[in-house]
């Protein structure tokens, strides 16, 4: 489950910072972005807290 | 029940005011990382890289100014706050106590209580231009000192409760939140910047030198804002922090590290937060000045909400919390220092009711360069006083901790250094206008020096290593 949460927790903030260099080179659009970025966050803040700060 | 229980949860909090922090609760370097990195990715950079922007720094001032300060500043935690924080493992408030005496440092626990109320007070006040937002808040101006409407008080009141409340569970809790959201939030800072540098006339790397320029970093201050400098970045950058390393105000923190060199992990808050975070809140606020014709509206919510729309604002409250719970933290270390029998939540909660009452003031946001230089300075004082009793004052044969040796509610010496520092600052600013971001530097070496040389006049008819 631990694996998991981590994978899911590296796609979210991949998710907020990837389409920021796809609107600098105008690929999608800065409304996109911010919807993406909202995605991103909602994956971060879902799974991190069950695996960071937690002894192994 | 429920009380009793949240009670006896709050009660249990046990920070080791009073004593080393045991072996068992060393920390790892992972912690302090995220702590740093955390904290100083917070609601003031969104303040702070606009101020640069508004007083007229250069590009280059800006990527030089911020990259030898901070340097500067990692070093100062480093070589200076690390090595004493790992040896004595107390609070700075502990250790002021046995050189300075409990009189001089409970006068000394009350000013910086003080100073980290207003501190956290301009966080909350950051957090609540985004909270603002939805309920279309009226947003203060550069030159708003006093609140400008009845829905700014709700939004800092409500901000300042929820800031309070998680800061009364202690620096676990705070570190725990703080080091959930510091990737995040670096990379929301870092991601609304690179969006929106098309809209800023950037469109491939080659542009960005030009365009920082013209465009961001102008050179030109606007109306009504003093002319920034390379010297000024430097300085500020370096000073910023200058009550926590070279003040020694994070001998609360460090005292948890297991190596000095702990000291080093500051570098992800100072190269995070303080270059990065500041270079892209600078770089929207320069789309904020190019959209509104150079508006005088200077509210950090809005400014990365049209950026980064939910996430940017998201952001800005974030990082407003991260800061403003470790310095409330901290407000209530140097209170509870002066009465250690007070328990850690209550003081934590009456520190937070002083700091959402300071938030409601926007002059505590518009003039923070001059606040945060302000409250270094007077800090930095007692900071020289440590370093010189931990490290000249045995080589001259004197008494370390001299309060404890002799048994003293009031060091002289340690007095004199600090009051006479800072009545040398207000000389140097009044007589030769030598502005607050540079008197830090000449400062330490004036409090240094009448440390020593008080400490020998107060010591010379005492017998050394007496009293213990």
């Amino acid at each position: 489950m631990r694996p998991l949460l981590k994978i899911i927790s590296l796609i979210g903030l991949l998710v907020t910072i990837i389409p920021s260099f796809l609107v600098f080179t105008g690929v999608i659009t800065l409304d996109n972005n911010k919807l993406l970025m909202v995605l991103g966050t909602i994956l971060w803040f879902s799974t991190a807290p069950f695996w960071m700060n937690k002894k192994v | 029940m429920a009380q009793a229980k949240l009670t006896e949860q709050l009660d249990s909090v046990e920070e080791f005011e009073r004593e080393p922090v045991p072996e068992s609760k060393i920390k790892s370097w992972k912690s302090f990382l995220g702590m740093y990195a955390g904290e100083h990715t917070a609601g003031t950079e969104f303040v702070i890289g606009p101020l640069f922007v508004a007083h007229g720094a250069s590009a280059s001032d800006i990527i030089w100014g911020l990259l030898i300060g901070n340097m500067l500043a990692v070093l100062s935690w480093a070589f200076l706050t690390g090595p004493i924080a790992v040896k004595e493992r107390v609070t700075l408030y502990y250790l002021l106590e046995k050189i300075s005496g409990k009189k001089l440092t409970t006068v000394y626990n009350l000013v910086n209580a003080l100073m980290f109320c207003f501190l956290a007070g301009s966080m909350i006040a950051v957090s609540a231009t985004a909270v603002g937002i939805p309920f279309g808040l009226a947003m203060p101006t550069l030159n708003d000192w006093l609140p400008n409407s009845i829905g700014w008080i709700v939004a800092v009141v409500a901000v300042g409760a929820v800031t309070t409340i998680v800061a009364m569970f202690g620096y676990n809790l705070v570190s725990k939140f703080a080091n959930i959201a510091a990737p995040w939030m670096i990379l929301v800072f870092l991601a609304s910047a690179i969006a929106v540098l098309p809209e800023l006339g950037v469109h491939s790397l080659s542009d960005f030198w030009a365009r920082a320029n013209d465009t961001i970093w102008t050179g030109t201050p606007l109306e009504g804002q003093s002319q920034f400098t390379f010297w000024h970045i430097m300085f500020f950058a370096w000073f910023a922090n200058m009550a926590m390393h070279i003040g020694m105000a994070d001998l609360s923190i460090l005292r948890y590290a297991k190596k000095w060199y702990y000291g080093f992990n500051s570098g992800a808050g100072m190269f995070v937060g303080h270059y990065m975070a500041w270079m892209a809140s600078g770089i929207l606020y320069a789309l904020f000045l190019k959209e509104t014709s150079f508006s005088t509206e200077f509210a950090p919510g809005p400014v990365a909400y049209r950026a980064a729309g939910i996430a940017g604002a998201l952001t800005v409250i974030i990082a407003g919390w991260t800061t403003a719970n470790p310095t409330i933290y901290r407000a209530g270390l140097a209170l509870q220092a002066i009465r250690p029998e007070w328990k850690t939540w209550k003081v934590t909660l009456v520190v937070g009711l002083i700091t959402t009452l300071a938030s409601i003031f926007p002059a505590l946001v518009m003039k923070l360069l001059n606040f945060v230089a302000l409250y270094g300075l007077i800090l930095m004082p007692m900071g020289a006083v440590i370093i010189m009793d931990e490290y000249i004052i045995p080589k001259l044969k004197l008494s370390q901790k001299y309060a404890e040796t002799f048994n003293k509610s009031f060091n002289l010496a340690a007095a004199v250094a600090w009051g006479v520092t800072l009545l040398f600052s207000i000389w140097l600013n009044l007589t030769f206008g030598v502005e607050v971001f540079f008197l830090g530097l000449p400062g330490w070496f004036v409090a240094a020096a009448l440390y020593i040389v008080t400490s020998y006049f107060v010591q010379k008819n005492k017998i050394k290593g007496g009293i213990k």
